[in-house]
């Protein structure tokens, strides 16, 4: 499995040499980006081949030695982050590129982007909670010199904010990981399927893990940090900061509930998940609608749509027997973090491209940008589409099973959240399309945007309709490998 | 497991736990950034004694190297977190001339908490 390694390699690899590259790193990462694409798409081919693989580093077997683990759930998400990643490198290079002379934003970007790759993919195949953790603070790292990157006094300020929500994020995974080595004396995931039981240490550890993963991932009550970071933060790293760094958190407590520690789950606890998305849903889609800035309602609707991925947990059910919709509700939760991520990431890049051409991200400014591009309010469009959660797309088939689920296990309540928050999408995803098809203001200054950068969203969006249309792939790949709670419900 | 209790390993890991306690009430009480960031280190301290202590939970088998290992791990994952925000905090005090956050009331036994400037 030569891709997986270069999954890992290729990406920090780069990331090292962007720095004395200097200058020329974004030309480097235009090379570095199709080979991490094909590596990815390597594996998650080789894998709907032959199923899942481990890969024993050094050749050391677990437990002395670190294994990575590729299924169906990491190949599904290792794809997306390379897809939303290639497409944010292809449009960082109109940004953070500056051949004559060089600046900090610019020098910054790219060793920063590519680590942060390395890392998502890190975590993406880590098959060993310790080894989680190393990524996940890489992950960290990465994020919070993002925000930062332009060096205003209110991005710092963010920055910091963010810091430390993910400082206690991780000390309180890295305590819950410590009471897992001293119950069981293992990190290995797939021996701590094996050997965990449901007892007070092992609860206490899963709480532990999942609270600071819950605030890494910025799920209500953690969310304060989000908004202000993921938009001052330059589009590009705001693309990767709302797309794919919640999901990583968000990856692993999927891989502790249903892949490490099943018989820890509990319903008191899915429930508390539960009821922490649907306060994230409310909180954040009533709160997306009353922002003026665009970047902020985008950022908002992150916080909203965050929350229905924890829904998965209490839906997945926790009566003691097999369920038939704990399927349903664990693909739904996974397909809608895949499709969140192309359609955040899609309008974030549109978001960016509006503010470059009318040189602010005031909402009011967005008046008449449908006549002149076209390409990008499309764009916008889609993923909007995606976002409400309306047929055809991967936001659509994603609330579907969940709702389904929901009905099923006699859910009602969440049920009647999922769709009050689709109702709210709609209303905070109208706000700038009704503007932007609007009569032009007298007198609007409209920089124009070359073709190929309004592509970029266009297709990121692309792909988050696809997912929809075509969504017996997702499935396909992503039934292989699967945990056993993930079909018959936590234990 | 009760063989473990009364062995010095305990001692090591209720110490650990009683750092974790006294560095999550600086991090959650304190506003002053700097007492944040040296609160996460005394909470990283009582974590990784913890962690040592684990090692030692089965006396009959002898030191177990993992944790050890471990906890190298992690104690450079904590310097490089604590690196990252001692240059974000020495920032944006050159910034906005604030060691606080700007919502956040300082603390009032701050050293330079009458220097703040006002509001901000």
């Amino acid at each position: 499995m030569i891709a997986v390694t270069a999954c890992l390699v290729l990406p920090l690899a780069a990331a090292l040499a962007a720095i004395p590259l200097g200058r020329r790193a974004p030309r480097l990462a235009l090379v570095a980006a199709p080979l991490i694409l094909l590596a990815a798409l390597a594996v998650a081919t080789e894998i709907w081949r032959t199923g899942p693989a481990q890969l024993p580093v050094g050749g050391w077997l677990p437990p002395l030695g670190i294994a990575l683990v590729v299924d169906g759930l990491s190949a599904a998400f290792l794809l997306t982050g390379a897809i939303v990643t290639g497409a944010v490198v292809l449009f960082a290079t109109s940004i953070f590129s500056t051949p004559d002379r060089e600046t900090r934003a610019g020098f910054a970007f790219w060793p920063l982007l590519l680590a942060m790759w390395g890392a998502l993919n890190a975590v993406f195949l880590s098959g060993d909670l310790f080894n989680l953790y190393v990524a996940l603070e890489l992950l960290t790292l990465t994020a919070v010199a993002l925000v930062a990157l332009d060096g205003r006094r209110e991005t710092v300020a963010a920055a910091i904010r963010y810091m430390l929500f993910a400082l206690f994020g991780s000390l309180a995974y890295l305590l819950g990981v410590t009471l897992i080595y001293a119950r069981y004396g293992a990190l290995d995931i797939a021996l701590l399927r094996i050997l965990a039981e449901p007892d007070a240490p092992t609860f206490v550890a899963a709480a532990l893990m999942t609270i600071g993963l819950a605030a890494k991932t910025a799920l209500f009550p953690f969310h304060a940090w989000l908004p202000p970071a993921h938009a001052g933060a330059p589009a590009p790293a705001s693309a990767m900061l709302s797309a794919l760094v919640t999901k990583a958190s968000f990856y692993i407590v999927v891989r502790i509930w249903f892949d490490v520690l099943p018989v820890a789950g509990n319903e008191a606890l899915a429930m508390i998940l539960g009821a922490m998305g649907v306060g994230a849903i409310l909180f954040g889609s009533v709160l997306a609608i009353g922002q003026e800035r665009l970047k902020l309602v985008v950022a908002y609707s992150t916080v909203a749509q965050l929350g229905y991925l924890f829904l998965m947990f209490p839906l997945a059910g926790s009566g003691g027997e097999a369920q038939p919709w704990a399927a349903g509700a664990w693909n739904g939760g996974v397909v809608h973090a895949l499709s969140h991520a192309f359609a955040k990431a899609a309008m974030f890049l549109c978001a960016g491209l509006f503010a470059e051409a009318i040189g602010h991200d005031r909402m009011d400014g967005l008046k008449g940008v449908a006549r002149t591009m076209p390409l990008t309010v499309f764009a916008f469009g889609l993923a909007a589409i995606s976002l409400m959660g309306l047929p055809p797309s991967g936001g659509f088939t994603a609330k579907y099973l969940l709702l389904t689920a929901a009905f099923a296990g006699g859910n009602h309540f969440f049920a009647l959240v999922m769709l009050a928050g689709g109702l709210l999408a709609a209303i905070y995803l109208f706000r700038p399309l009704e503007r932007a098809f609007a009569k032009p203001a007298e007198g609007s200054d409209i920089t124009p945007i070359a073709r190929w950068r309004q592509a970029v969203p266009l297709v990121l969006a692309g792909a988050a309709i696809a997912l929809g249309v075509f969504s017996a792939v997702p499935f396909d790949l992503l039934r292989i490998g699967r945990a056993d709670a993930a079909q018959e419900g936590l234990e | 497991m009760s063989g473990a209790l009364g062995h010095s390993a305990t001692l090591f890991a209720l110490t650990g736990a009683a750092l974790v306690g006294i560095g999550l009430y600086g991090f959650v009480a304190r506003t002053h950034l700097l007492r944040r960031v040296l609160a996460f280190n005394v909470i990283g301290s009582g974590v990784f004694l913890f962690f040592g202590a684990t090692g030692f939970r089965r006396p009959d088998l002898g030191a177990d190297p993992a944790p050890q290992a471990l906890i190298i791990t992690g104690i450079i994952v904590a310097l490089s977190l604590t690196a990252l925000a001692l240059a974000l905090i020495t920032r944006y005090a050159a910034l906005s001339g604030r060691s606080s956050l700007e919502d956040e009331a300082p603390d009032d036994e701050a050293p330079d908490a009458g220097d703040e400037r006002g509001g901000g």
